[in-house]
């Protein structure tokens, strides 16, 4: 316990510990408020619920350093009743229905892209739909009229007529035609209010015409989005407990294996040392990244499955030949003699005698081990064998690579996981380098 | 008399130096043999776990039976002879079913496991890696073997430098910085060595980011421009613009805390008695660096050099892939993707040759700069 309360020493110790604490803080944050179950939804979910947010959009705080703010998503949804609608009995068949979005654009850069989410009522005949765009400068553009069946979507830039109709330049998409300054030389957006009206005719007393209009903005959330519209936040929340879990199982788990391994192999020597030594030799060229790898493809990429392996490939690690030095110093100490003298069995003296004067070393090492391993599952996912279901740091730079994040800009994508990966990799090396110089006292005065 | 005595001491001089040197020579190629003996039945029983792991569960077996079904039917439907052509759909199957068992009988599939394990470790140790399913080498052949020996040479240009670079870097650095203990470098040293956490290939994507999608000033990745430059010169240049980021990456995540080892040791070792006692006979700085701290200390930073190496090994198919360098890490992560069975076992083998030959290097300087090994006394630690 001294030893721990030596660590405050250290100043590199205390940042490694307020960072590991922060770690610890999301990780409960991320399992609190956003079970499991749930994260995997929202990562795996589908369309059904990605589809209003953009595409490959940046974080939110990206727009503290630009002059001018790119725009976010504006999603509004007459289904919600804040719009008010007018249902006019035209003739004995026809209904008029006609409701208008109205919404405030203050933004010179376009949106990425406009959606519109049809949710029409209808027994046979499917409501008829016209969609007039009205810009702040008092211009009216007919959008389409298109007969919308039950679950339709309509995407602005999809649609041909009216891409003719804009006679917009190559370069414009109809959408920005939508939003262009008309006075302007450069091609920048109309900041003001826009309004959308919705004209629609039913054919069927009941019939009726709902819609969710998204104009998908250029930056989303905490964290961004990815190719498939995915909020990164998810991943940076949820990667945080499994690489901080994966990470210490792994150096738990190969660490006390080996040790116990090599207490063994010096207690009893002979051929037992001997072919511990032996396998552990042959364990020093099994290639160990290569043999995950044909795991990860032949047989499972489980988180878990991966872990099982490594501990499995850790146990004969390097770590036993600097074990096995200072246990044949502690075998000869006058303590373990007595303890035969008296009577001890074995299994005792390894357990009881043995293995607790190793901790001074054992501690560092372990916690200098957790990066690696965080760092090992990161690589695999980037090789494209990340666990399926769990939503992680590696993947998440794993898809921004493949996307070309790098070639197109989308730093951010990569930068997040990027920089709590090191954050987690930094915290553990920090507390672990303070350690070995506080159980290593060899090395304090350097 | 007195005369011819003398003479003859003179000439036993130069003669006992040689035999000396002669028996060093034997006890480094003694001990070198030993080692190869020894690296040998560790690669014999390297290769076959990777051979079991690799066919855990028959798995493999499935995997050639299947491709073995799938090509005889396709010759089977795609034979437009009359007499193939004319079969019922019945018969074509017997056909299939007759002609896949002897297929299977030919490859000695049929056999059990543990004589089938023999036949792959002995294919496998003599690198008869069989035929690659998807992944064709450049010159066109669909040999394991040619694709794999083909990517050797781009990963040994790059592992080779990086290693070389990093260890005479860490080895000069850590001499400058115990000379200088306490200094600014020296504390910035030790300030850094905790960063040596992340991976090469993690510094990878920001050297990356900055010098080639930002700057623009370095290449995103590959081994030489394309086209490939016509004239040598050319291409060594270009080639050394692509090593640039790689070998930087590799410096970058293991230079601080290799520093920081080295600079320790040497540190410690500067504290014998025997180097106190250099110290009072006068001698200079550099000598007592030279004779009494570096030599003692040099077998044991090479041991742990090889580990270093090892572990740097181990992650090159990531960092391979991150800089897109054509070398045997790529060629296994491109297997991966294209569901290759006979490349990634292969490089599984290949990758464990490769450890094998950087261990025995390793052991062999080892031998070289170790005096208990040439002068054959008490050499326990091997």
């Amino acid at each position: 316990m001294s030893n721990l309360r030596e660590l405050v020493r250290y100043p590199a110790a205390v940042v490694g510990l307020i960072m590991i604490s922060v770690l610890i803080g999301v990780a409960v944050y991320a399992l609190v408020a956003l079970p499991y179950d749930e994260a995997v939804r929202l990562w795996r979910g589908g369309e059904a619920i990605w589809y209003n947010t953009p595409k490959k959009a940046a974080p939110v705080w990206t727009n503290w350093f630009r002059e001018e703010d790119l725009p976010a998503t504006i999603t509004i949804d007459s289904a919600d009743g804040a719009i008010a609608k007018t249902r006019e009995q035209v003739s004995e068949d026809v209904t008029d229905i006609q409701f208008a979005y109205t919404f405030d654009y203050p933004y010179t850069t376009f949106p990425e892209d406009i959606s519109i989410y049809f949710d029409t009522k209808y027994d046979e005949k499917p409501p008829h739909v016209s969609l007039t765009w009205l810009t702040p400068d008092g211009r009216e553009i007919r959008i389409a009229s298109m007969t919308t069946e039950s679950t339709l979507v309509y995407r602005l830039d999809q649609d041909s007529k009216l891409e003719r109709r804009l006679q917009l330049p190559d370069n414009v998409q109809s959408h920005m035609g939508l939003f262009m300054d008309p006075e302007s030389e450069e091609l920048v957006a109309l900041p003001g209010t826009y309004t959308l009206q919705v004209s629609a005719s039913v054919f069927e007393p009941e019939s009726d015409v709902d819609a969710e209009v998204v104009i998908y903005g250029k930056v989303h959330g905490l964290a961004g989005t990815d190719h498939r519209r995915r909020d990164i936040t998810v991943a940076l929340l949820w990667g945080t407990p499994i690489a901080l879990a994966f990470g210490l199982l792994a150096a738990i788990g190969t660490s006390v294996t080996t040790l116990v391994i090599a207490a063994i192999g010096t207690w009893y020597g002979g051929w037992v040392d001997a072919l511990i030594q032996r396998i552990t030799e042959v364990n020093l060229i099994l290639p160990v990244l290569p043999i995950l790898i044909m795991v990860g493809t032949f047989y499972s990429k489980s988180l878990w499955v991966i872990l099982g392996v490594i501990i499995l490939l850790g146990i004969f690690g390097g770590g036993i030949k600097t074990y096995r030095a200072i246990f044949l110093q502690v075998k000869e100490s006058p303590y373990i003699e007595a303890a035969q003298a008296y009577g001890a069995t074995d299994a005792r003296i390894i357990f009881s005698y043995l293995l607790p004067r190793i901790i001074p070393t054992l501690v560092p090492n372990m916690v200098t081990l957790v990066p690696a391993f965080v760092f090992l599952e990161a690589a695999l996912s980037v090789l494209g064998l990340g666990d399926p279901v769990m939503p992680t740091w590696g993947k998440v730079i794993s898809d921004a690579r493949v996307n070309g994040a790098l070639y197109q800009g989308n730093y951010y994508w990569i930068l997040q996981p990027s920089a709590l990966l090191m954050l987690t990799g930094l915290a553990f090396s920090l507390v672990g380098f303070a350690l070995d110089r506080i159980f290593n006292p060899r090395l304090r005065d350097r | 008399m007195s005369d011819s005595a003398l003479d003859m001491e003179v000439k036993a001089a130069p003669i006992k130096k040689r035999a000396e040197a002669l028996s060093a020579v034997n006890r480094i190629l003694r001990y070198s043999l030993v080692r190869i003996v020894m690296l040998f039945i560790t690669v014999v029983i390297g290769i076959y776990l990777c051979v079991l792991i690799a066919n855990m569960g028959g798995y493999v077996d499935e995997i050639r039976r299947g491709a073995i079904r799938e090509e005889v039917s396709v010759a089977i439907f795609a034979d437009q002879s009359p007499d193939i052509k004319s079969l019922t759909s019945e018969q074509k199957k017997e056909l299939i079913e007759g002609r896949v068992a002897l297929e299977v009988k030919r490859l000695g599939l049929d056999r059990p496991f543990i004589i089938r394990s023999f036949i792959f470790l002995k294919d496998a140790m003599t690198l008869n890696l069989g035929f690659a399913e998807q992944m064709v080498s450049d010159s066109g052949s669909k040999s394991v073997r040619l694709i794999l020996l083909e990517r050797l040479p781009p990963t040994l240009v790059l592992w080779g430098a990086a290693n070389l670079l990093l260890f005479f870097l860490t080895l000069f650095i850590g001499l400058y910085l115990s000379r200088r203990y306490g200094s600014l470098l020296d504390k910035l040293t030790v300030a850094l060595a905790p960063t040596s956490a992340a991976p090469g290939w993690f510094y990878g994507l920001f050297l990356i980011l900055i010098f080639a999608a930002v700057l623009k000033v370095l290449p995103f990745g590959g081994m030489v421009d394309a086209p490939p430059p016509e004239s040598k010169l050319m291409y060594a240049l270009s080639l050394g613009k692509h090593l640039i980021l790689p070998v930087s990456a590799v410096i970058i995540a293991n230079v601080f805390l290799g520093a920081y080892n080295r600079r320790t040791f040497f540190l410690i070792y500067s504290q014998e008695d025997y180097v106190e006692m250099a110290k009072a006979k006068g001698l200079t700085d550099r000598e007592i660096e030279r004779k009494y701290v570096l030599r003692p200390t040099l077998p044991t930073i090479i041991t742990q050099f090889a580990l270093t190496i090892i572990t740097l090994w181990t992650g090159a198919p990531i960092l391979e892939t991150v800089f897109n360098w054509p070398g045997l890490g790529r060629a296994l992560y491109q297997a991966i993707g294209l569901y290759d069975t006979p490349v990634i076992v292969g490089s599984q083998v290949i990758y464990a040759y490769l450890l094998a030959f950087t261990v025995f290097l390793l052991d062999f300087i080892y031998a070289l700069v170790d005096p208990r090994v040439r002068v054959g006394a008490g050499g326990r630690k091997a």
